[in-house]
């Protein structure tokens, strides 16, 4: 059995999302190549061969591969697939974006966002926004699928072994999208889908200004900055901090909602959490029924008092 | 130019979901129906490029059974020329999909296809992307802005860390995110114009493709249920019990 990792990073470091990644890869039970398509990626194909247990070392390495688009990057994927009875990625915005078009190249369907493995062939995946779970039993003969993060736990990087490298010379061209540019949010702050613990703002913030007053206390509780639609969509924060169904789906220990009505698409995205506490001055808001703890009272003045409560402790 | 753009008929994004006992599926049985949203606003789109001068002509299309083409009429009241339905009561999984419209964008030539990023009921996010490698066009997926210049569509995608711009040749295939625009509300009027729109309903068994299901899905069951906790009165209490109840904090 043969499994190709295809790996998410940003040409200088592998993305945290791998290590979960390959935790599911190894419960495919098979030998693990990790596949990494950039361009001057050296540290990141350094980092890729201290993943534990795995076979080699896959590495495309080229101008045309920079900012790993899918057109070419797919056409890469599918000519190496014949090898393989697994195809792996993050379901991610990337391996989302990537993977379901090297399947039709290959004419092979595909399980998306994968949150259990229960065999070799039967898998677990949500549907309806989280609000039912399906078991998929797919037969093709390379199994393509992509692995949410937030399912399978961090494999420890090993740093003992050093799995060899082999370089891959066939580069496909990519000659009708052009890469113009990237605007990252700059971010600080632990990334979501990795964060223990989170704070979350919706709506009931009113405004991007009192917005500010949420990433202040994510920086005292050294928390991870998440938002809901109408936050985003009101621009308060960026897109990259939605959490849903179609933002990021986040499961840390500790996940606060404040000012978030709790609308099933947000829900999806976080229902998973450990514990998970709401701060909403509407008694009667939907978010209550999943929180582990509830506190109907006015966000801001909330907001007032944890400040004081950890300075008062921070003091002590 | 053409614009294509895909529909699905969904259950309403406002309906909560209810798993059948035998475990066969979901209970879709009278409940509120409508357009996908992400549809919805891949077929907004579309009209603004034609209010804009840019698209002559926008062609919607569908695949299932003969109840979408109230989908369809949806989305020519909302402004589309003419529609299409494909007709079959097969699971029409992504990549069936995908051979159908590409099968539809050979008859029909867009330079542009645009569909929802994903559906809201089997939440796979594929079908754009199989599309674009079936076609062996260009393809951008979860896009929040658009420009067509020339040849060329220049697109904002939403992605992990941001925002990313591409520009694609076209004919090229699009996928859209919610934050692409506000689809418009539906007056009288055009409710009543789009029932004089041509709507061709043609059968799926006549593009001879296999189409049957890839995936098959076993089992359905309702993901296990958060209990609601308890209510606190104060900060302090908060933190109290955080401390003490949980080892998170
Ligand atoms: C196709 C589709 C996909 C979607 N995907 C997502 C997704 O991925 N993620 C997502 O989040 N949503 C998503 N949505 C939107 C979702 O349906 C809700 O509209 C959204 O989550 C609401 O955000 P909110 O809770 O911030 O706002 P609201 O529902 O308006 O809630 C605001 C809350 O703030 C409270 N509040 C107001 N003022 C105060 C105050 N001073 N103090 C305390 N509380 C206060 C109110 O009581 C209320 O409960 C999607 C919708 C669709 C149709």
């Amino acid at each position: 059995m043969k499994i190709l990792f295809l790996s998410e990073h940003d040409n200088k470091k592998l993305q945290i999302s791998n290590y979960h990644v390959l935790t599911a890869a190894q419960q495919l039970a098979g030998e693990i190549d990790v596949l990494v398509i950039g361009d001057h990626c050296e540290t990141v194909v350094q980092a890729a061969q201290k993943l534990p247990s795995i076979h080699k070392v896959l590495v495309a390495d080229a101008p045309e591969y920079a900012h790993q688009l899918a057109e070419n990057s797919a056409e890469l994927i599918a000519s190496l697939a014949k090898e393989y009875q697994y195809i792996v990625a993050s379901a991610s915005a990337f391996g989302k974006n990537c993977l379901p078009r090297v399947a039709a190249l290959l004419d092979l369907a595909l399980v998306s966002d994968v949150v259990t493995i229960i065999s070799p062939d039967t898998f677990e995946r949500y549907i309806y926004a989280g609000n039912a779970l399906t078991t998929v039993v797919i037969n093709e003969s390379i199994k393509i699928l992509t692995i949410r993060q937030t399912a399978f736990s961090e494999a420890e990087p090993d740093k003992n072994e050093v799995a060899p490298v082999e370089m891959i010379n066939t580069v496909f061209e990519n000659k009708r999208t052009k890469f113009i540019n990237q605007e990252l949010t700059k971010n600080t702050r632990p990334e979501l889908t990795a964060a223990k613990i989170i704070v979350s703002g919706g709506r009931g913030f009113k405004s991007a200004e009192n917005f500010k007053l949420l990433e202040k206390l994510a920086d005292q509780l050294g928390a991870a900055v998440g938002a809901s639609r109408a936050a985003v969509d009101a621009g308060f924060a960026p897109n990259d901090y939605q959490v849903g169904q179609t933002g990021k789906v986040v499961a840390p220990d500790l996940y606060i909602a404040i000012g978030i009505s709790g609308a099933i698409q947000h829900l999806a995205g976080m229902k998973d959490s450990k514990v998970i506490v709401a701060i909403n001055s509407d008694p009667d808001a939907p978010i209550f029924a999943i929180a582990d703890y509830g506190l109907v009272a006015d966000l801001f003045d909330v907001l007032i008092e944890i400040e004081k409560f950890i300075k008062d402790k921070e003091c002590n | 130019m053409k614009v294509l753009v895909t529909v699905k008929r969904v259950v309403d994004y406002t309906v909560p979901v209810r798993v059948k006992d035998d475990q066969t599926g979901v209970d879709t049985a009278n409940v509120k129906m409508s357009m996908n949203p992400f549809d919805e606003i891949a077929v907004e789109e579309a009209i603004r490029l034609k209010e804009q001068g840019i698209a002559h002509e926008v062609i919607v299309v569908s695949i299932g059974l003969p109840v979408c083409q109230d989908t369809l009429r949806t989305a020519l009241s909302m402004g589309a020329d003419r529609a299409i339905l494909v007709e079959t009561d097969l699971d029409i999984q992504p990549l069936a999909a995908a051979k159908i419209f590409k099968a539809i964008a050979l008859q029909e030539s867009p330079q542009l296809i645009i569909l929802g990023k994903q559906a809201i009921d089997s939440d796979h996010n594929q079908t754009g992307q199989m599309l674009a490698g079936l076609l062996n066009w260009p393809q951008a997926t979860f896009i929040s802005k658009l420009k067509v210049e020339n040849n060329c569509v220049q697109v904002t995608r939403e992605i992990e860390g941001g925002l990313e711009t591409l520009l694609l040749q076209l004919p090229a295939v699009i996928t859209t995110d919610l934050r692409l625009n506000k689809p418009r509300y539906l007056s009288l009027p055009q409710i009543m114009q789009a029932k004089k729109k041509p709507l061709q309903i043609m059968s799926a068994s006549t593009l001879q493709l296999d189409l049957q299901p890839r995936l098959k899905i076993i089992k359905v069951v309702a993901p296990q249920k958060r209990r609601a906790g308890i209510k606190v009165s104060s900060v302090t209490e908060l933190f109290d019990r955080l401390k003490n109840e949980t080892q998170v904090w």
